[in-house]
């Protein structure tokens, strides 16, 4: 195992940046749902580095139990947006305005 | 060597990462998603977690995309969206933060070495990686594994009430 640590590391800061900058810049709710998917991968990239460099398998469990709640929130995301488009017909998020002051 | 085959793992994560967020077309982002899914896995190999690139490959690569595109197919989206016109704000309080980040780095040594992490216990070879997950789950966290299951009782619920026909239209009649 010649690969420090610190690139797993880097990798995922790097990935879980880009995840942010998707979510904070796009208009389709489909494109940030997929960067949530992004920054979720960037965070179990985290997890299973170090679990495998600290010999503990913890890691590797809660990386078990972030895909669970990944899974929960694509069906219930995905179901949102089937519930806006069929009220709204667009899944732009410029022309959601209902819960804004 | 190994190394060598970190950097392709970390090229193509990054570049399918960015592509999710640059191109227009959702299918494009989804299809891209799924390449970096597979190099995902591929890391996870490398790090001798065969069972999470495993569950992996099968779960977001097969369940979480497939329903993706089935819904980017299903609504028919006619690419009129464009980026957010908050350019100006996001650009100066991303300089501010990078500064802040670069200074706090600075000051407390990060960039001078790398940390030493002590390499404490060893992987367990003898077992099997899925055999000693199983063992783990089962055991130690045997709650939050039921916890889990009933997560996705309640999305499943949710999913299926939220599509359901004049829930949202239901007021108005």
């Amino acid at each position: 195992m010649n690969v420090p640590v610190e690139f797993y590391l880097v990798l995922s800061g790097i990935v879980f940046l880009i995840g942010l900058v998707g979510v904070l810049v796009r208009r389709n709710i489909i494109i940030i749902l997929l960067s949530i998917e992004l920054m979720l991968n960037a965070t179990n990239i985290n997890f299973v580095a170090f679990s495998s460099y600290l010999g503990n398998l913890a890691g590797q469990v809660f990386v078990f139990f972030a895909l669970t709640v990944a899974a929960a929130e694509v069906a219930v995301g995905l179901a949102i947006i089937i519930a806006l488009y069929r009220h709204h017909e667009s899944i732009n998020v410029d022309d959601f305005s209902l819960l804004k002051w | 060597m190994e190394t060598l085959i970190f950097f392709y793992f970390a090229g193509v994560i990054l570049l399918t990462a960015t592509l999710v967020v640059a191109l227009r077309n959702p299918i494009y982002s989804a299809l891209s998603l799924l390449v970096m899914f597979f190099h995902v896995a591929g890391l996870y190999v490398m790090l001798h977690a065969e069972f999470l690139a495993a569950i992996q490959i099968i779960v977001y690569a097969g369940a979480i995309l497939v329903l993706y595109l089935f819904v980017v197919m299903l609504l028919n989206i006619k690419r009129e969206e464009r980026f957010s016109k908050q350019g100006g704000v996001a650009l100066f309080l991303g300089i501010v933060l990078l500064a802040e980040a670069v200074i706090l780095g600075i000051s407390r040594g990060i960039f001078v070495g790398p940390a030493h992490v002590p390499p404490q216990g060893e992987q367990e070879t003898s077992v099997g990686n899925t055999e000693s997950i199983g063992e783990i789950l089962y055991s130690t966290y045997l709650f939050p594994f039921e916890i889990a299951s009933l997560i996705l009782l309640v999305a499943m619920i949710g999913a299926v009430i939220l599509t359901k026909k004049g829930i949202l239209e239901s007021k108005s009649p």
